[in-house]
């Protein structure tokens, strides 16, 4: 089957459904290829594609958040304090 | 931060036996991703840091009757988010929980893109795009500035919580799957299910402000 067919038999409202699926490499290897056919013949999936992938970018550079020096010392202050050496 | 029960084991007797290092790297490894759990959840970092700061007390004083019917991390996880939940329920109503509302929150049958960009079943080609998403130029230094960083918090927290907290754990704190699940205590499907929901809603509004950001570059 040449590409084109086979990227045909996915439209993009399917595709766009799948993406996480593909993403997380949990698509069966069939599937797999007529994902990748469709993408090669549809510019907007691909752009779709690279927008997940740039919205996971942005996400995982959102700074690290954490507490105040004075909260964890209390925290650890009170581990210690029920464990007496 | 595999979560084995047999390293679990040995810190849970690590730290019921007092080992103040072994705690110490616990609190450490853990808080940044409890800090982003609460802040998903209550209106406001002072609130939130209460929060993971009662949790490792609660940790402390229920450690020696932690039974390892959970990985420990997920124990840790699920007192968090039980804190974090009754606390921001004060704040807001929220529905009673139902299987209705689980459904809801895993987001049901809600496509990931809007129906109405998509060809209907008279287009040429019924189901292809009909408003196509277009190419993000330039989107690494626009996912820099602030102003996406803010817009990226608010559609977090405008998620189900369940989804909030996948994505929390998946794409800020960069746990695997497997970790989120294990956290979570989720299947994989439905660990995917809400992460697909929650991933899809937030390109959503990043891609309306890029638009939004062009119409008026072109206006100008």
């Amino acid at each position: 089957m040449s590409g084109n067919a086979l990227g045909e038999q996915m439209s993009c409202s399917e595709l766009v459904e799948l993406v996480t699926d593909y993403l997380e490499g949990r698509m069966a290897g069939a599937e797999a290829e007529v994902f990748e056919a469709h993408m090669g013949l549809c510019p907007p999936c691909l752009h779709y594609l690279d927008q997940m992938r740039a919205t996971m970018e942005a996400l995982g550079r959102i700074p690290e958040e954490s507490l105040p020096d004075g909260a964890r010392e209390t925290i650890l202050h009170a581990f210690a304090e029920r464990h007496p050496d | 931060m595999e979560g084995s029960r047999i390293e679990d084991a040995e810190l849970v007797e690590a730290l019921r036996a007092g080992d103040q290092a072994a705690f110490t790297a616990l609190v450490d490894e853990l808080t940044p991703a409890l800090m982003r759990m609460a802040l998903a959840h209550v209106p406001s970092r002072a609130i939130a840091e209460e929060v993971v700061q009662d949790t490792w007390l609660a940790v402390i004083n229920g450690i020696d009757r932690f039974e390892g019917r959970s990985a420990l991390r997920t124990w840790i996880f699920q007192i968090l988010l039980n804190k974090a939940r009754t606390r921001g329920k004060r704040e807001k109503r929220t529905l009673p929980f139902s299987s209705f509302r689980r459904r809801a929150e895993e987001g049901g049958d809600e496509p990931a893109v809007d129906a109405d960009r998509f060809q209907g079943r008279d287009g040429q080609r019924p189901g292809w795009w009909a408003r196509p998403p277009a190419e993000w130029e330039g989107v690494e230094a626009r996912i820099e500035n602030n102003e996406v960083r803010d817009l990226l918090l608010k559609a977090i927290a405008e998620l189900p919580p369940r989804q909030r907290d996948v994505i929390v754990l998946r794409d800020l704190q960069g746990y695997s799957s497997e970790e989120a699940r294990n956290v979570l205590d989720l299947s994989e499907t439905n660990q995917r299910v809400l992460l697909h929901r929650a991933r899809s809603k937030v390109r959503a509004a990043l891609e309306e402000h890029f638009e939004a950001d062009q119409a008026v570059g072109a206006t100008v």
